[in-house]
């Protein structure tokens, strides 16, 4: 059997500063609406979220403190989501 | 000798009598029977519907129901085998039952979920049945229930698409106690490569359960938006794709195939070694393909699409993939039969049952690589060669594996044994009537005659009638088999703990086992399939 993670508990310091660094991010996500950078409009868009996401699950969802397999099956899950909608828009992009 | 109490004596939680101690139960053996049960009433419904069909195909023009029954019938047969039998058979029944003693524990690691899963279940069976008797009637959609017809028609498909997805969250849910369990409730001495194979192809299965039921439920309750709101996700005039839907519908679809089969396999890979006396030839090999098969299998949804107008790269691009997914798949029939050579090997019903799967779900793969090239398929494509194909995998496959599992476990589930002659008829009356059914089905196919039709032209009679004559033969073996099985209640022929000579721990407690299931710490062994000491026991009884 693989060893039992120890539970994690984040200090309330710890928790609001990733609030504030996702309040932030909200904020730079707001104001990034307001210029027009042409095609990196959507990535730049898609990076904020990203890295906002990325602080969720690391620090609110723990996964910074999990062990191997919580990591793995993580990481697998996304992969398979990715894979499937790659796919699926690599479709439409050939038709 | 000292007696210990079965988990039939004992409820789980304690306290709890009659059918309470069934309906209230926690534990993972009587949640097995309870699934059992179920099921075997599920397969014989969609068993007499498929059998109502072929009755009606045995000659041209009507025989004995219209087109619009006929439509109706062969959508509840492919609802009802597919979502309430072929997916839970195996895991549901086996799995719950015989995974945590193969891991050397005493429960799932959920066990109230395990029961909720059960209800769900149940109520998603209860739903599809109330959908045959309200609204407008049972669907005529087929079980793909593919859109436009299925957003359009008036039949009952929002009641019915419900109950499959209640169903997927039922499988979700045991996929991941399934894993978890796997993961954190087995013996501590146990690592990664002593576990056996059923239980590894167990957790290859959960994972692709947890991954790609998912879609299908989204997919389904899109379809009940579309018909509720009309917002035009697949109609191409209000800028839908009507191609996504098959994607999305296969992305589960294709996956599924592989719950449904992975677990078969992993019977087959219980069952060899024990009837061979020898250890599995290739068991990381094994392993390996189990997961292999779990992630291939998930990346060759659009090979049911290349019809479908999908661009050129995607039907190339598909096609590659699914050649790819043959590998694992053939490794572990190699591995069978390598284990088989220089064995020692004594036949019975299981055994038996066993070397059917091979031999039939081998023509199966191999059919299937007919319809994985571009070509052919596209010849074959929507015609009886494409349902004799799945036929000859599901049912000569995961249906001759859920016999092989029946009567390999029966004795370790309920303590008795069954007789072997009337297993011997069954299990060769049935493999008889499988072939003459879908052979026939093979043939016309190549012929041209489209599928899902309720009539055809004058030179498909023979074929069909043929198929229809395979059809009751078919239904008779399994009728012996079950019989055979459920007689063996009245006889009450007492079945030792072991009475296989097999190696991995449920052979090691007692029939029917106790309700923490094991009695003594349980001694994990270095190799799960080491026979030494059996082949050394069966040498000594033979002087």
């Amino acid at each position: 059997m693989e060893p039992q993670e120890n539970n994690h508990i984040l200090s309330y310091t710890k928790l609001a500063l990733i609030l504030g660094v996702l309040l932030v991010l909200t904020g730079i996500t707001v104001a990034v609406s307001y210029l027009d950078l042409g095609f990196f409009n959507v990535p730049l868009a898609l990076a904020i979220a990203c890295t906002k996401v990325t602080f969720v699950l690391l620090f609110f969802m723990h996964l910074k403190y999990e062990g191997p397999i919580i990591n793995l099956s993580f990481v697998g899950t996304i992969s398979f989501l990715f894979i499937m909608i790659g796919f699926t828009f690599w479709d439409v992009a050939f038709r | 000798m000292t007696t210990t109490e079965s988990f039939y004596d004992t409820p789980s939680p304690a306290g709890l009598t009659g059918i309470r101690a069934w309906l209230l139960t926690h534990d993972h053996k009587r949640l097995g029977l309870m699934y059992m049960w179920a099921i075997l009433f599920w397969f014989v419904i969609a068993m007499l519907c498929g059998l109502l069909l072929r009755t009606e195909l045995m000659s041209q023009g009507r025989t004995i129901m219209g087109p619009e029954l006929y439509n109706s019938l062969f959508t509840l047969h492919g609802v009802i085998m597919v979502f309430l039998f072929v997916i839970p058979a195996v895991p549901a029944i086996f799995g719950n039952f015989f995974l945590p003693i193969q891991l050397g524990t005493d429960d799932v690691f959920f066990p109230r979920l395990n029961l909720f899963s059960w209800y769900l279940f149940m109520f998603g069976g209860l739903l599809a049945l109330i959908s045959l008797f309200s609204g407008e009637g049972f669907p005529d959609t087929g079980w793909t229930f593919y859109v436009p017809f299925s957003v359009e028609v008036n039949t009952n498909v929002s009641l019915t698409v419900m109950a499959a997805f209640i169903l997927g969250m039922s499988s979700m849910l045991t996929g991941l106690n399934f894993i978890t369990t796997f993961h954190r409730m087995r013996d501590k001495k146990m690592g990664l490569m002593q576990i056996p194979l059923f239980t590894w192809s167990l957790y290859a299965t959960a994972w692709v359960q947890i991954l790609a039921t998912p879609v299908i439920s989204i997919t389904l309750v899109l379809v009940v938006v579309e018909r509720l709101f009309s917002v035009g996700l697949f109609d191409p005039d209000k800028g839908g794709d009507p191609i996504l839907y098959q994607h999305l519908f296969w992305m589960y679809s294709h996956p599924a195939v592989y719950i449904m089969i992975l677990p078969g396999m992993g019977v087959i890979s219980e069952i060899i070694p024990v009837f061979s006396r020898k250890s599995i030839f290739g068991y990381k090999a094994i392993v390996w393909s189990s997961m292999g098969i779990a992630v291939a299998g998930s990346l060759v949804w659009a090979h049911h699409m290349y019809t479908s107008g999908m661009s050129d790269v995607s039907v190339f691009f598909f096609s590659l993939l699914t050649f790819l997914v043959a590998i694992p798949s053939a490794v572990k029939v190699f591995s069978w039969i390598a284990t088989m050579y220089k064995g020692s090997i004594e036949m019975t019903p299981p055994l038996l049952l066993a070397l059917i799967f091979i031999y039939l779900f081998s023509i199966g793969g191999l059919t299937g690589l007919v319809l994985g090239a571009v070509g052919p398929d596209i010849h074959v494509h929507d015609t009886h060669f494409v349902v004799a194909h799945f036929h000859f995998v599901m049912f000569g496959g995961t249906g001759f594996a859920f016999f092989a599992a029946l009567h390999f476990w029966w004795p370790k589930m309920f303590g008795i044994m069954y007789d072997f002659k009337k297993a011997y008829i069954g299990s060769v009356l049935t493999a008889i009537g499988f072939l003459f059914h879908y052979v026939p089905m093979l043939i016309l196919g190549m012929q041209g005659m489209p599928r899902r039709y309720y009539d055809y032209l004058p030179k498909y009679e023979t074929g069909n009638f043929l198929a229809g004559f395979g059809a009751y033969l078919l239904c008779i073996g399994i009728l012996i088999m079950f019989v055979n099985l459920l007689m063996s209640f009245r006889q009450r022929v007492p079945a030792s703990s072991n009475p296989w000579g097999g190696t991995t721990l449920e052979w090691t407690v007692p029939s029917p086992p106790p309700v923490h299931n094991f009695v003594e710490k349980p001694q994990i062994m270095e190799f799960p399939y080491d026979f030494s000491e059996i082949a050394a026991q069966v040498k000594g009884n033979k002087r």
